[in-house]
């Protein structure tokens, strides 16, 4: 007998196509015509289409366009044009932000000009994004939700790119764009300011990455396994509480003794998702702003424990031989 | 063949692939600090054991006959070796032949039969390393301790050391104004295929910028050191990393980069090596540009420079701590003057008084007895005290890390009264036998590290 799966469907559902609601009329209607694909219906639903981009999605995709275009042609520049050599450093290459030496005045275009335009277009861009989702939920009747967790991901974003480095005055403390350079300023980041592991919210916030894809997890796991009697009706669920529900539920008060409800391991992991950014940001904004060494502050309350010595006493030869530097 | 085995190969291949830049293990690893700090050295016994037969000195030549004329009697224009016998000198140039010229002989530097002449650049440049050796012998133990180093560390049998670095350019960029790369973002080797700073030499080891970087308060106190000047010092530190083949660990606690508490006693080693790095670029090297020929000039017309790859190669100790020099006391033997404005800063600075190592005698683990090798080796020392009676030796000793710390201190003690014991059993007065407790007692677990040095002190 075939079998209906969740993933890599084995037996694909096709209705009609569907063109979705009628909404309030506006510049932009819905384009394209749908189709349906049998190789995403393995992983989804089979139609395709029609999408909804409006003005801000037309804005944000002109503005992202242009971010992206800046820091491509840059890092293609960086290798002297050379398309292979574009390819083989990818990971390398970056768009760096300007000299700490120019604080926060306009430096010239290849001094960290280029990162601030494509750092504005990317950003201009990103908020055009949230405009759009934030409306589509509107229009659609819908929470927003999906918007504010959005939101709490721009927060983190805006805190590394622009909040902190106006607070310390330099554009220099900015991230470049690149994909190893941002991994080795992450942990230049945390090495100057005397190791970000000692910042109570960068715990937190790692605490809600983990804790976040823990619950999703369990609820997934959860959800799946009950399947096989409707639980991933989820919605129904909520209201009308079927033999899924109640089994789902027996299940985790067998384990640990308590479980969420249908609807409220969606705020769980709502929350969390959430807080991972918003308490990562905090930790990103105070750090050289209020504590210049994470380290040496946690020591001083307490954080974290000394450890014996096990080494002979290593005193500071600059402090010994009067050399500074 | 069936689409499920095809598959089947398929997939097999994609595991292959991606295992392919992976070593072969199993990986070995060693607690060094407290239990749960990872403070952990790993290393592969495979590719080690590989390394350490590619990093054997070569041996010894016999030591040269007693009895020989002074050198200065006899060759002319003898502006730095001129402190050495006949014998000792021309068993000094055999030596250094086969350290830096096998193919080429004497005709590398000398100009055919004329000993004297300094015609070829080749013959000034080795003056001037001689020089600069012996002064890191010398002045440089912090760094160097009394292992010390030859010709051979660096050269390895090369005209042209393997390991030397040129200022680096970078790749070339589009002309115009877009495409700055800002100093990084390139993966060079020398700095472990990282996105850092690909030339963090020309300002740390060439010139002395501030290497620290690291807040000292726990609070904003006027401190604006900048990330990006971070990732200087990180590239510096990598590139360590990747010279001594070792990890962050070896020298630091990562918990606190820059508490020096929480240190090992490498770091206060790498601490020295950094500035005898910059006086052997700065004093040495650098100012040799205009003798040497365009070849042998970097790509900006720059001299060769030394780095921590020049002499370690990828071991932690170069030549895996082989004590070369103590077949080779002629390159220790004199001590380059010290600036008056740093002695007077710093009297108790260690290169304040030069020492030379005489020798050094190695134990078996947990032992304390002399094992022939040992007794040969004091031998040596007291032959060398019986021809000079004005000098005096200071005896010091050591353990390494294996059981427990308060034996091992005990241990050490025991081993440098062995060797006091066995000179004055040997007719050595005890009044020229000084026994002195090290800085650092406990050194790691290679055999290196349960010895005895006899020090000559002055």
């Amino acid at each position: 007998m075939a079998e209906y799966q969740n993933i890599f469907t084995t037996v694909q559902v096709r209705s009609p196509a569907y063109a979705g609601v009628p909404t309030a009329p506006s510049v932009w209607s819905r384009q394209g015509k749908s189709f349906f694909s049998y190789w995403l219906g393995k992983i989804g639903d089979t139609q395709v289409g029609p999408i909804y981009l409006g003005a801000t999605g037309v804005a944000s995709l002109i503005f992202g366009f242009i971010a992206i275009e800046i820091i491509g042609l840059n890092m293609w520049a960086s290798v002297d044009w050379n398309p292979i050599q574009f390819i083989r450093q990818l990971p390398w290459l970056a768009l760096e932000p300007p000299p700490p030496a120019y604080g926060l005045h306009l430096p010239p275009l290849n001094q960290g000009g280029w990162w601030l335009m494509a750092g504005f277009f990317l950003t201009v861009s990103i908020l055009l994004w949230w405009v759009r989702m934030y409306r589509r939920a509107r229009v659609l009747g819908l929470g927003t939700h999906t918007a504010w967790a959005f939101a709490a991901a721009i927060w983190l974003y805006l805190v590394l790119g622009f909040i902190r480095p106006v607070l310390m005055g330099s554009w220099g403390e900015a991230v470049p764009f690149g994909i190893f350079p941002h991994l080795d300023w992450t942990a230049a980041f945390s090495i100057r300011y005397g190791n970000l592991f000692y910042n109570p919210f960068h715990m937190l916030s790692i605490a809600f990455l983990y804790g976040a894809t823990l619950l999703f997890a369990m609820h997934a796991g959860t959800v799946l396994s009950v399947s096989r009697f409707g639980g991933d009706r989820e919605i129904e669920q909520i209201t009308d509480r079927g033999t899924a529900s109640e089994r789902a539920a027996l299940f985790w008060r067998w384990t640990m003794g308590f479980n969420a409800t249908m609807e409220s391991i969606h705020r769980w992991a709502w929350w969390f998702a959430v807080l991972c950014p918003l308490t990562g940001g905090i930790g990103i904004l105070l750090t050289g702003t209020v504590v210049d060494n994470w380290y040496l502050w946690a020591m001083k309350h307490g954080v974290a424990p000394h450890y014996p010595n096990v080494f002979p006493a290593v005193p500071d030869p600059a402090a010994l031989t009067g050399v500074v530097k | 063949m069936s689409a499920r085995n095809l598959r089947f190969v398929a997939a097999a291949l994609c595991a292959a692939a991606l295992v392919a830049g992976c070593e072969k293990g199993p990986m070995d690893s060693i607690q060094r600090g407290y239990r749960g700090l990872g403070m952990v050295e790993i290393f592969n016994p495979n590719i080690e054991a590989a390394k350490w037969d590619a990093n054997q000195p070569p041996p010894a030549l016999p030591a040269a006959a007693p009895g020989s004329p002074p050198a200065s009697a006899v060759f002319k224009n003898l502006q730095v070796l001129n402190d050495l016998s006949v014998a000792e000198l021309t068993r000094l140039m055999v030596a250094m032949t086969n350290w830096v010229a096998p193919q080429q002989g004497c005709a590398y530097c000398h100009e055919g039969a004329n000993l004297a002449s300094d015609a070829l650049y080749t013959k000034v440049v080795a003056r001037r390393m001689l020089q600069m050796t012996r002064t890191i012998n010398a002045d440089n133990q912090a760094h160097v301790a009394t292992t010390g180093v030859t010709c051979y560390t660096c050269h390895r049998g090369q005209n042209v050391p393997s390991q030397i670095w040129f200022l680096d350019p970078g790749p070339k960029t589009a002309d115009g104004p877009a495409g700055n790369r800002a100093g990084q973002n390139w993966p060079a080797p020398a700095i472990g295929l990282t996105s850092l700073p690909f030339d963090p030499f020309t300002p740390f080891l060439e010139q002395d910028n501030e290497i620290r970087v690291i807040s000292t308060t726990a609070l904003p106190s006027g401190d604006h050191k900048s990330v990006k000047q971070t990732e200087w010092t990180y590239a510096l530190m990598m590139h360590i990393s990747q010279a001594l083949n070792v990890n962050c660990t070896y020298c630091h606690n990562t918990r606190s980069f820059a508490e020096w508490d929480a240190s090992t006693p490498q770091r206060a080693v790498a601490w020295h090596a950094i500035r005898t790095v910059r006086q052997i670029n700065a004093d040495y090297l650098v100012p040799l540009k205009p003798v040497y020929p365009a070849n042998r000039l970097g790509p900006t017309g720059d001299p060769p420079k030394a780095n921590c790859a020049t002499c370690h190669q990828g071991a932690f100790k170069p030549l895996f701590g082989a004590p070369m020099l103590k077949d080779y006391p002629e390159l220790g033997r004199v001590a380059a003057p010290v600036p008056a404005a740093n002695s007077a800063a710093n009297p108790a600075a260690p290169g304040a008084v030069a020492s030379v190592m005489v020798a050094r005698v190695l134990f078996e683990t947990g032992r304390k007895n002399l094992g022939t090798d040992a007794n040969a080796e004091i031998a040596r020392v007291v032959e060398a005290l019986k021809r000079n009676t004005a000098m005096t030796v200071d005896v010091s000793g050591f353990a390494d890390r294996t059981g427990n710390p308060e034996q091992n201190l005990q241990l050490a003690k025991e081993r440098a009264f062995a060797v006091r014991d066995a000179l004055q059993g040997a007719g050595i007065g005890g009044n020229r036998i000084n026994l002195k407790k090290p800085e650092f007692v406990i050194g790691g677990a290679e055999a290196d590290a349960r010895r005895v040095d006899i020090v000559a002190a002055k």
